[in-house]
């Protein structure tokens, strides 16, 4: 497996706009090929190696190409845009729009990312370590497709609006969310493990959520069927005793999604 | 020599002149088209040599959604159909984006490239008139005009309930001016009103509430009064309970009202040398036949009610309709009949819009995808292509999607060539749902139409239909020097490689306005003076008078001063009345 090295040593006061950061796109150049590779930072275009110092040549394949990111870069964006194999690991934290759309592959980040991780995504692993903001694994603004296939883990919280229109992967939080968790999901997998503020699964229509947490307050739309323990999905674990509801029902589509919910940190509902 | 110029050889189809793809020479001298040009003018003439190419008229859409307060509430409420279709800037032309509901830039040039010349916006709320224009101002490459939402007016509904049709006919004449708009459009007339109080209707001869009219009066009504006018187009209607299964027999029923009404449009405009007459003879101009011709009970017995339509209309001449095809795909739904996108809501989830434009109109808009796994969507891909191949006198009928609600009018080489080809058509039956073919009797119809029949349903009817055909739809002596140029030679043409036809009307090799090059095989190479036409209708200056005194005591339920009412003409580029004579 070839290792390309990128350290960041350019000026990244404007944001960069990395979507060519990718195995795909690495695969089969040498070093210095791929630093003179164009990026855009603004309105300009320049040389990726004006923003990191390149080491070591791209494999054979995507799949035979990993890219390591030996430093922080909160205003790179769109790192591992589209790809469809390979791996990058990115050793601090990182910008908006990581993994958008990925397709295969794996991204590790060590630190936190910013808002729109894994935007759309079709396939592989995204695996955030730190915390990251809003949209993880959601849809475009606008849109109510959001996540179709793979998986999204974040060791830490995330905010508003976790897996928005999701139909079909899993994500899952180590820690808490805040709003619209699971907003029109239609299939797929959420676990929350931590709490979650409010409109949770709103507007589901498939697809299952599991909070492990406290719901600070419960949508309106939902009705409990039984309770069930220690839930399995796959290989996804979840211990204890949950409340089982399905919903949202406050819709005209009067949507079946499974809604569960720790009965031991909700016991008001 | 500005605007002029020579295109030498091509297969020219012309059907209101009746040129059946000829090889012809056609000149172009100052924006007008000549029969000839001196050997001095020809030496300072651009000259394109178009042999082997297919030469029409200017493409010509008689309705279409492009501008004004409904279409942009479309745009803002879809980042989504923003962000992957875009174009660059270039030194000449804007950057844009929007593959539905495209930026007003982004608009002009996609119909520029193929080959559209000019385009009318199927729906202007009186209100938002001024937004419309200036939009309109701004769509580059057209001509432009704008149809009038009229259906459910406050003011008119009271005069027909009253009876006093001079007194509503000064009310539209004085309209049609106030608001610088083109004919007049009836959406769901008296439904949009019921819609205010959650109500719809659902029969013509069904009051609605408190102004106690019918669809039915308002249709005839409207009918009468723009004979009376004498407005270019005839009376542009939008049928009751659109979009409900079974709506085919209302539609028809609708088509019926106008029978007697005889067409008199009176305008003073120079008319081109064509062979046939350009000037229309119907009574009634139906919108989207597709979305009103929907047959069966229920979604579950669904079916095309297509025929009943075409039958009424191929034995009767006072009507011609435009199909709404549906060619798969995303589009939005935007209409002044805001009951129907609530419908639409309910069965869909979808997001979705409504206003009410008070004491006029109101409209709604809702993102939409046809999908070929769909039973009701395939039948309603199939309900378009009969809506016009079932026809049999293609005058009678115009090729449109109600873009952006069938989908976006980019679709239209591909209606083409389902059109065209039987082969296109088969292999579509063969990827989407088997409804198709079975709640429709297109599988079985053998039609494929010709060049010269695509020739009309997208330039020479519409123009004909909207009264422009003096200048427009025609290459004829004197018309518009609007033209387009396609790489698809007539005389090889194979319709089972329906692709090239794809293709072919895609890009237009040259799209000529006023004899000048503005694009050349997609590439926009200019930007031209573009014309806003309106009906400026001459009406006895006493009905005027009396009418006005009625308008502005009711003006008090509006929330804005009668005089910032109007369209001032700087909202307009370059405002060109069209003359209308109601003295007759
Ligand atoms: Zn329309």
């Amino acid at each position: 497996m070839a290792e390309v090295i990128l350290k960041p040593i350019g000026n990244f006061d404007l944001t960069v706009e990395a979507e060519a950061i990718t195995p795909d796109n690495f695969a089969g150049k040498t070093a210095v090929e791929i630093g003179e590779i164009l990026i855009w930072q603004a309105p300009a275009q320049a040389k990726l190696s004006e923003f990191f110092s390149v080491e070591g040549n791209g494999g054979s394949s995507a799949e035979d190409t990993t890219i390591t990111i030996d430093g922080d870069v909160p205003r790179v964006k769109r790192i591992g845009q589209e790809m469809t194999a390979g791996k990058i690991i990115i050793k601090g934290s990182t910008g908006m729009h990581v993994g958008n759309t990925m397709a295969g592959g794996e991204i590790i980040v060590e630190g936190n990312a910013e808002s729109w991780p894994g935007m759309e995504m079709k396939g592989g692993l995204l695996h955030i370590k730190g915390d990251t903001l809003d949209h993880v694994g959601c849809a475009y603004r606008g849109s109510w497709h959001g996540m179709t296939g793979g998986r999204i883990v974040i060791d830490g919280n995330a905010k508003n609006q976790v897996g928005g229109g999701i139909s079909g992967g899993e994500i899952i939080i180590g820690g808490n969310v805040d709003n619209f968790c699971g907003i029109r999901m239609n299939g797929g997998l959420i676990v929350v493990k931590g709490n979650a503020v409010r409109t949770t699964a709103a507007e589901m229509t498939g697809g299952v959520m599991v909070v492990g947490g406290r719901i600070e307050k419960f949508s309106p739309g939902f009705e409990m069927e039984a309770v069930e323990c220690d839930l399995k999905f796959d290989d996804i674990e979840c211990a204890g005793e949950f409340m089982k509801f399905t919903g949202d029902y406050a819709i005209p589509q009067k949507g079946k999604g499974t809604l569960y919910v720790s009965y031991e940190n909700n016991e008001c509902l | 020599m500005a605007g002029t110029i020579a295109i030498k050889n091509g297969y020219v189809y012309d059907p209101l002149n009746e040129v059946d793809g000829e090889v012809m020479d056609i000149f172009i001298k100052n924006g007008k088209v000549v029969t000839e040009l001196s050997a001095a003018e020809m030496k300072d003439a651009k000259e394109i040599d178009a042999k082997g190419k297919t030469v029409m008229p200017g493409g010509v859409d008689s309705h279409s959604h492009v501008a004004g307060a409904k279409v942009n509430t479309g745009r803002m409420m879809r980042p989504e159909d923003h962000y992957k279709y875009y174009q660059k800037k270039t030194p000449i032309a804007h950057s844009g984006c929007g593959y539905t509901v495209p930026s007003v830039y982004l608009g002009g040039y996609e119909y520029s490239k193929m080959g559209y010349t000019t385009v009318f916006e199927a729906a202007v709320p009186p209100m938002e008139a001024r937004h419309t224009h200036e939009e309109m101002r701004s769509i580059p490459m057209l001509d432009m005009a704008g149809y009038l939402v009229l259906g459910n007016n406050w003011f008119l509904m009271r005069y027909l309930k009253e009876g006093d049709i001079d007194k509503a006919a000064a009310y539209v004449s004085w309209m049609m001016k106030t608001h610088k708009t083109y004919g007049i459009k009836c959406v769901n007339p008296a439904g949009v009103e019921n819609w205010g109080w959650g109500e719809n209707v659902s029969a013509l001869d069904e009051a609605n509430i408190h102004f106690e009219v019918t669809p039915e009066d308002i249709i005839k009504g409207l009918a009468e009064i723009n004979e009376q006018l004498g407005i270019p187009m005839p009376m542009h209607l939008h049928a009751n309970n659109l979009g409900h299964p079974g709506c085919w027999e209302i539609t028809r029923d609708s088509l019926k009202i106008p029978k007697s009404i005889k067409a008199k449009p009176n305008t003073d405009v120079e008319w081109a040398e064509t062979k046939m007459k350009a000037q229309r003879h119907q009574s009634v101009y139906l919108t989207h036949c597709q979305f009103n011709a929907f047959g069966g009970t229920s979604w579950r017995d669904f079916e095309s009610g297509v025929k009943g339509i075409t039958d009424y209309v191929n034995s009767n001449d006072h009507v011609v309709m435009d199909s709404g095809c549906v060619p798969f795909g995303d589009a939005t739904v935007m209409t002044g009949d805001g009951p129907a996108i609530h419908d639409l809501y309910q069965l869909t989830g979808n997001k979705w819009s409504n206003t009410d434009v008070e004491c006029e109109c109101g409209s709604g808009v809702l993102p939409f995808t046809y999908l070929k796994s769909n039973p009701i969507h395939s039948v309603q891909w199939a309900m378009g292509l009969e809506t016009l191949l079932y026809v049999k006198d293609a005058w009678k009928s115009i090729m449109t999607t109600d873009s952006p609600n069938g989908g976006p009018f980019t679709k239209y080489p591909q209606i083409i060539a389902w059109l065209m080809s039987n082969k296109a058509r088969q292999d579509t039956f063969e990827e989407c749902h088997k409804w198709a073919s079975d709640r429709s009797g297109l599988a079985s119809e053998t039609r494929e139409m010709s060049l010269s029949e695509i020739a009309i349903v997208t330039r020479a009817n519409a123009a004909r239909t909207t009264g422009l055909a003096h200048s427009k739809g025609t290459l004829a002596v004197g018309a518009d020097g609007d033209v387009a140029v396609y790489d698809i030679d007539a005389k090889k043409i194979d319709v089972n490689d329906y692709e090239s036809i794809i293709r072919g009307f895609q890009n237009a090799s040259y799209t000529i306005k006023g004899g000048e090059v503005i694009t050349q095989d997609g590439e926009i190479l200019a930007i031209p003076e573009k014309n806003t036409f309106y009906s400026d209708i001459a009406i006895k200056a006493d009905s005027e008078k009396e009418m006005l005194k009625d308008v502005k005591s009711w003006f008090k339920y509006y929330t804005i001063g009668f005089n910032n009412y109007p369209t001032p003409d700087k909202y307009l580029a370059n405002p060109t009345p069209i003359k209308v004579n109601a003295e007759r």
